[in-house]
């Protein structure tokens, strides 16, 4: 991680009221090539609107938004997926019409998949069926069972969360926004993407985790911001944050917290 | 509900001829090759063989007015199943294909040959930038805003006394006899039907059912779901358009009548009764459908009863639609079988 250059993304004083409700309010943060940063933070305190400013989804009220430099606020969401900065989804969205394998062949038909030849592709993008299929095993969707021909109504939680993930995944991203992709899964499900999210940030791209399940968190992010209020409270390393008396404040009663700060 | 039906349910098992003549298998027996082919050369045979067999002129026309139903009923089914958009658009399309054929055809002195595919093209265009400011919304305002068109367009011809004001156009050239007039039109029913059943299945048209599916997706994976939309409602006014701009040789006249609402309504009609989603219902359902409201002709005005009884009775007691239930009869065994 190096601190000296420009940040690959900038968060200048991001501001989003929803009727006078301030759901952020003047954030900023820097995103380093290569890091994994850890977004915490109660219910409601805005980390999904963090999410939804960034990647166009809504507008901002003030502050804006730089990618490698360049302002990317008040752009649509796609030409921001364009650039290379996608997204998960905390409620997934998959196409649920349609078999797994056909879910990546949408992204992988986008304009920047066709560019840069989708996920390892090297510039070069395969017959989009075959490409697809490579992904979601290479995420652990099983060919030999048939899992990526299963309709995507018909896939449990855990493989869903993958399938967002892999969607991202096919665009070639430098950046993905990882909106709670643990919650909702098991222990073991958890233990087997933990080694996807670090094998992501071997292979350069950056990540921005937004998480409850503190400690899977704690064990891969490079950094952690907290927000509460739809303000940043902190931001530092795992100690850091857990260490903070505003942090312990807001996650007053929290017993996962609790737990991780008594190991901590 | 007696005891003894709550303990069976209706099993479903896919013919083992259906699983065989999916893959390359199919190409070894003869059996599995008709299977596969039959129900399509029945179409295509029956399509093509209808003139022929009502010869008479009254059938004729009523022939080609259901292929312009079907054709509306097609570009409806592709846009509310594949893309997701409802409309009532078929108006609309027809209106302005007719409208622009007949001012080709009147003013500028072209041919049918010419005239149709302009006004397929053109009509189309001009249909998808109108629609442009609705398509970035989802939910019903697509549906009014393609009803509102023809209606607004209608009352502005009447009040300005433009295109013809409420005489219409007159004086179209005619096809230059009526095989030419029925085989062109059948011809355009079945590419386009074939045609958009394999654009549905193409990655492009994987990307319109996504659209359907979850906009916010297509979004994300960097692709502009107002572009795609307007590339689906291009295809669906076009294959309208090209009905509008066949129905003014047909008639040799285009007038406000050609903004009525029954194009739009009656589509919707036929693909219920046809099976939404499958393409080829919607297409049996006008031709169900249209020729009925003909042969009620001679019951005067309780005509509109009987046809509301069939419609209602098709809604009521087959709702999924002729061809879903068709297929599967034809692709699946069904039997009870004890819980």
């Amino acid at each position: 991680m190096n601190t000296s250059t420009t940040p690959l993304l900038q968060i200048k004083e991001v501001t989003k009221a929803f009727g006078g409700i301030y759901a952020l309010n003047e954030v900023s943060f820097d995103l380093h090539e290569g890091e994994i940063l850890g977004i915490i933070g109660p219910n409601g305190s805005g980390k999904t609107t963090l999410v939804n400013c960034i990647t166009g989804f809504i507008g901002l009220n003030a502050g804006e938004v730089l990618y490698e430099g360049k302002k990317i606020s008040g752009k649509p969401p796609h030409k921001i997926a364009d650039m290379g900065i996608t997204r998960t989804f905390q409620i997934m969205r998959p196409y649920y019409s349609l078999p797994a394998y056909k879910n990546l062949v949408i992204p992988l038909f986008s304009p920047r998949a066709k560019r840069t030849g989708g996920w390892r592709g090297g510039g070069k993008l395969g017959d989009r069926n075959t490409v697809s299929i490579d992904i979601l095993e290479e995420l652990g969707f099983e060919r030999e069972s048939f899992v990526p021909y299963k309709m995507a109504s018909n896939l449990p939680t855990g493989y869903l969360k993958r399938l967002e993930l892999a969607r991202c995944l096919a665009l070639n991203p430098k950046v993905i926004i990882c909106d709670e992709v643990f919650s909702g899964l098991s222990m073991s499900e958890i233990a087997s993407m933990v080694p996807l999210v670090e094998r992501l940030q071997m292979e350069g791209i950056t990540l921005i985790m937004i998480e409850h399940r503190l400690r899977e968190l704690f064990q891969v992010a490079n950094r952690i911001m907290v927000l509460n209020f739809g303000e940043k409270l902190i931001e530092g390393t795992a100690e850091e944050v857990m260490a903070d008396e505003k942090v312990k404040e807001a996650y007053f009663g929290s017993e996962e917290v609790e737990e991780v700060m008594a190991h901590a | 509900m007696n005891a003894s039906k709550e303990q069976r349910r209706k099993e479903r098992l896919d013919r083992g001829i259906k699983v065989r003549s999916e893959s390359i298998y199919a190409l070894m027996s003869w059996r599995e090759l008709s299977y596969l082919f039959l129900p399509r050369f029945v179409l295509i045979g029956g399509l093509l063989m209808l003139p022929l067999v009502m010869p008479s002129m009254y059938w004729q026309r009523v022939i080609s007015i259901v292929c312009i139903y079907a054709l509306l009923a097609l570009s409806f089914d592709f846009l509310a199943h594949y893309v997701g958009l409802v409309s009532l658009g078929g108006a609309f399309f027809i209106g302005t294909g007719s409208y622009i054929a007949a001012i080709l055809n009147t003013s500028f002195g072209l041919s049918p040959i010419f005239t149709i595919p302009i006004a397929t093209l053109l009509g189309a265009a001009i249909c998808t930038v109108l629609l442009l400011p609705c398509l970035p919304l989802r939910g019903v305002y697509f549906a009014i805003v393609t009803l509102m068109y023809p209606l607004l367009f209608a009352r502005v011809i009447e009040a300005l006394d433009i295109l013809g004001g409420t005489d219409g156009i007159m004086g179209i050239e005619s096809f230059a006899n009526r095989w030419m007039e029925q085989y062109f039109i059948i011809a355009m029913v079945l590419i386009l039907l074939f045609g958009t059943r394999r654009l549905v299945n193409q990655d492009i048209g994987l990307v319109f059912r996504a659209v359907k599916d979850n906009d916010q997706s297509v979004r994300a994976s960097g692709m502009s779901v107002t572009y795609y939309k307007s590339i689906a409602v291009f295809i669906a006014a076009a294959i309208g358009c090209l009905a509008g701009a066949y129905l003014v040789h047909l008639y040799m006249w285009a007038g406000l009548s050609t903004l009525a609402l029954d194009f739009s309504i009656l589509p919707i009609a036929a693909t219920v009764i046809g099976g939404s989603g499958t393409l080829v219902g919607p297409v049996l359902g006008a031709f169900i459908l249209v020729p009925i409201s003909e042969l009620l002709r001679a019951f005067g005005t309780l005509r509109i009863v009987f046809y509301a009884l069939i419609l209602l009775a098709f809604i009521i007691f087959r709702s999924e639609g002729i061809m879903v239930y068709g297929q599967r009869k034809y692709h699946q065994f069904e039997k009870w079988i004890k819980v």
